[in-house]
């Protein structure tokens, strides 16, 4: 059945060289597209301005207030795989229902193609914004009903969003799709059960589905994380076809920094539920500003090079966003923190061109290192 | 290099440090199911040597977790050990009645789940459980009891105001350090670990790792550590394990497995891991999906998806070979049999 290799030798993939894979980040100069769309309104697919999430915990005796997402000023730019990278807690499913539409923002707003999306309402608009951004969940073992075949999901999602289509129509139309995602030979994998799919052919399922709605833009929460391990790649290569070959941008959200470097055009790194670092991934990865950033590539296993010393003394203890103080959230695990950490919330900074970070301490030229 | 006490010298020789704590002989496990069995672990056999630190992985259902499981005695309907034993201190663990195992498990051998936030009593304080555990092993003193849950749970670093807690007032790490912390109880000679740092992120994840390696050092004990994340472990085990569809793909010291893996799955396991560092280069993973227990083919089970597939792979199983201490289950090795461990 549809294995990931047969995928990428078969995929149309621009530049596929003997080797039948094409480089799926590195080849493409991330510039191009990354640009324009940090420039705020010009040329952004997607971007927002102050995005804010707050949510009420506790009783009526103590009120308190947990900041999910304070703040996040982001872009998506077209034909583009973002990274939204950072570990549980640190808001970025958050940000992703926010741009799904499935939280109001507290405060902020966001923009998909220069709309603001306040200003999405009524049935037909919502309908037409969640066709143009779908999301693809976690897990797939949940995301399915296990009482009806796959074709049952697709059918739906068009009927409901292409209405124009005829019933021969929707059937092709979930064939060429089933097909474009490695699902073949599609006629019969969309008359299986979910549960006689693997966990890769049912995420693969989940990317069909929305890819159906001819998207502008797929938001993918953790899809690769409950897959093993030698399945996950077979995924994140389809994620780098879509973008080359369908035009699709997709915000990647994921903790796994690794997986990010592999797919993802530009890297933005949340702690707590405020950007610390952004830009394109390899300038990040390969000079990271914040401690934070390099804290987690510290933390990363690599079988390949020697243990790294001196992020183990950080326990990796969750920060604290329930009514936060102002100041970096970071300072408590911080080396480096000053007084101003303390009193002042760093906003972020462009240090070097497109690479931002927020932090007091960090510099462009200078290697500030906190860890690894 | 290591910041690590104790690495395990690559590649070298592994010698045992003390005598053998655990001895698993031909051990298997099915599932016997209205509509057949599965043989989830298939005649596999290891030493563990006093101190030995053995990771074993593999993909979900490949049988891992049945295999601690067996080893801790805590497989359950329809889950039975068909055919082997386990023999730990000497003494035969198969058909041990509840009550012998009770005598045994905290004290000699203790298990860490994956799960700690499942594995620990939510309406207990952390200090209640510790107390059960000891009381269970009749040490009822009271100052006794509680200066040893202080003691243990200094030892991984957390406060002692925390014996006080409920699970649910600590973080993710914490609850895994207190899980430890609670197997530490009474110094037993092998803990038994399930993907105790999964739900960690990667930071809490490395931190507990140096610790239970630090921990390890000092107390002595061996540890069976089972995960899914081929790369988290290594730096820490002695010797790797990789398992295939219930059986033994691989099975070497844990520095030779990374740096000439031999089985093919091996390979594509290690391949299969994005870098943080160097040049991005393409990756493909491992085609296909792993094997159906239930109906397992006749020759090699990694004969679908395996890259050098030969025709004598689909229809005769491979038995283990040893190539130069590793043992690995490839008839591309079949003629390299040298050595003896």
């Amino acid at each position: 059945m549809s294995d990931p290799a047969a995928l990428r030798g078969g995929a149309p993939g621009p530049g596929a060289g003997d080797t039948g894979a094409a480089l799926p980040a590195g080849a493409r100069a991330p510039v191009e597209s990354a640009a324009p769309s940090d420039q705020p309104g010009t040329g952004a697919l997607l971007r927002t301005e102050g995005l804010t999430r707050h949510f009420k915990i506790g009783n009526a005796l103590s009120r308190r207030t947990l900041h999910a997402v304070d703040d996040i000023g982001l872009s998506i730019g077209e034909h583009e795989i973002v990274a939204l990278a950072g570990e549980s807690g640190s808001g970025k499913s958050t940000v992703a229902r926010l741009l799904a539409k499935l939280y109001k923002p507290t405060s902020g707003e966001i923009y998909f193609q220069g709309r603001p999306l306040s200003a999405v309402r009524g049935r037909r608009d919502v309908l037409r914004y969640r066709g143009d951004v779908p999301m693809v969940f976690q897990d797939p073992f949940a995301s399915f009903n296990p009482v009806f075949r796959v074709s049952h999901g697709i059918m739906r999602c068009l009927k409901l969003h292409r209405p124009e289509l005829s019933a021969q129509q929707r059937h092709e139309e979930a064939e060429r799709v089933f097909t474009t995602v490695g699902l073949t030979p599609a006629a019969e994998v969309l008359e299986r059960f979910p549960h006689e799919l693997s966990g890769g052919q049912r995420q693969r399922v989940g990317f069909a589905q929305a890819l159906a709605l001819r998207p502008k833009l797929i938001l993918a929460d953790e899809p690769v994380s409950m897959l093993d391990v030698s399945i996950r790649i077979g995924l994140l290569n389809l994620m780098a076809d879509l973008r080359d070959t369908q035009g699709v941008s997709i915000l990647y959200i994921t903790h796994d920094i690794a997986s990010a470097r592999y797919v993802a055009d530009r890297l933005i790194v949340m702690y707590a539920g405020h950007i610390a670092e952004t830009g394109p991934t390899e300038e990040v990865l390969s000079r990271p500003r914040h401690p934070y950033t390099q804290l987690l590539l510290s933390a990363v296993p690599d079988p390949r090079a020697p243990l790294a010393v001196g992020a183990e003394t950080d326990r990796g203890e969750p920060p604290k966003v329930i009514d936060p103080a102002p100041g970096c959230r970071f300072r408590w695990r911080c080396p480096l923190a000053i007084d101003e950490c303390h009193q002042v919330t760093p906003p972020l900074r462009e240090l070097l061109p497109q690479h931002s970070a927020a932090c007091h301490v960090a510099r462009a030229d200078a290697e500030t290192r906190a860890f690894g | 290099m290591s910041s690590v006490p104790g690495h395990s010298a690559p590649g070298g020789p592994v010698v045992p440090r003390a005598s053998t704590v655990l001895e698993v002989h031909d051990l298997s496990v099915e599932y016997i199911l209205e509509r057949g069995t599965v043989l989830a672990v298939d005649r596999v056999s290891f030493d563990l040597a006093g101190g030995e630190f053995l990771a074993i992985v593999g993909e979900s259902g490949c049988g891992k977790s049945t295999l601690l499981f067996a080893i801790a005695q805590l497989l359950a309907p329809p889950a039975e050990i068909t055919s082997g034993s386990v023999t730990f201190l000497g003494r035969n663990m198969v058909g041990l009645t509840d009550r012998e195992l009770a005598a045994i498990r905290w004290k000699d051998l203790s298990v860490v789940m994956q799960s700690a936030m499942n594995a620990l009593n939510p309406v207990k304080s952390i200090g209640a459980q510790f107390t059960d555990a000891m009381r269970a092993h009749g040490v009822t003193s009271k100052a006794q009891v509680a200066d040893r849950s202080a003691e243990v749970l200094q030892m991984v670093g957390i406060d002692p105001v925390h014996l006080k807690s409920y699970p649910h007032q600590l973080s993710g790490g914490m609850r895994q350090r207190s899980m430890i912390a609670m197997a530490m109880l009474f110094t037993p000679d092998l803990v038994i670990m399930d993907e105790p740092t999964s739900a960690l992120d990667v930071v809490a994840q490395r931190s507990l790792m140096v610790q239970i390696k630090e921990l390890q050092e000092e107390l002595g004990f061996a540890i069976i550590f089972v995960t899914h994340d081929m790369s988290l472990v290594s730096h820490f085990s002695d010797r790797l394990m990789v398992m295939y569809g219930g059986v033994v793909a691989e099975f070497g010291a844990t520095r030779r497995v990374f740096d000439t893996p031999l089985h093919p799955y091996s390979v594509g396991l290690l391949e299969a891991f994005p870098s943080i560092k160097g040049p991005r280069v393409p990756l493909t993973g491992i085609p296909g999906s792993p094997p159906n227990l239930a109906s397992i083919p006749p020759g090699c089970r990694f004969a679908p998806r395996c890259p050098k597939v030969m025709a004598r792979c689909e229809v005769e199983p491979p038995e283990l070979y040893q190539v130069n201490g590793t043992l690995v289950r490839c008839f591309l090795h079949e003629g390299e049999e040298s050595g003896h461990e």
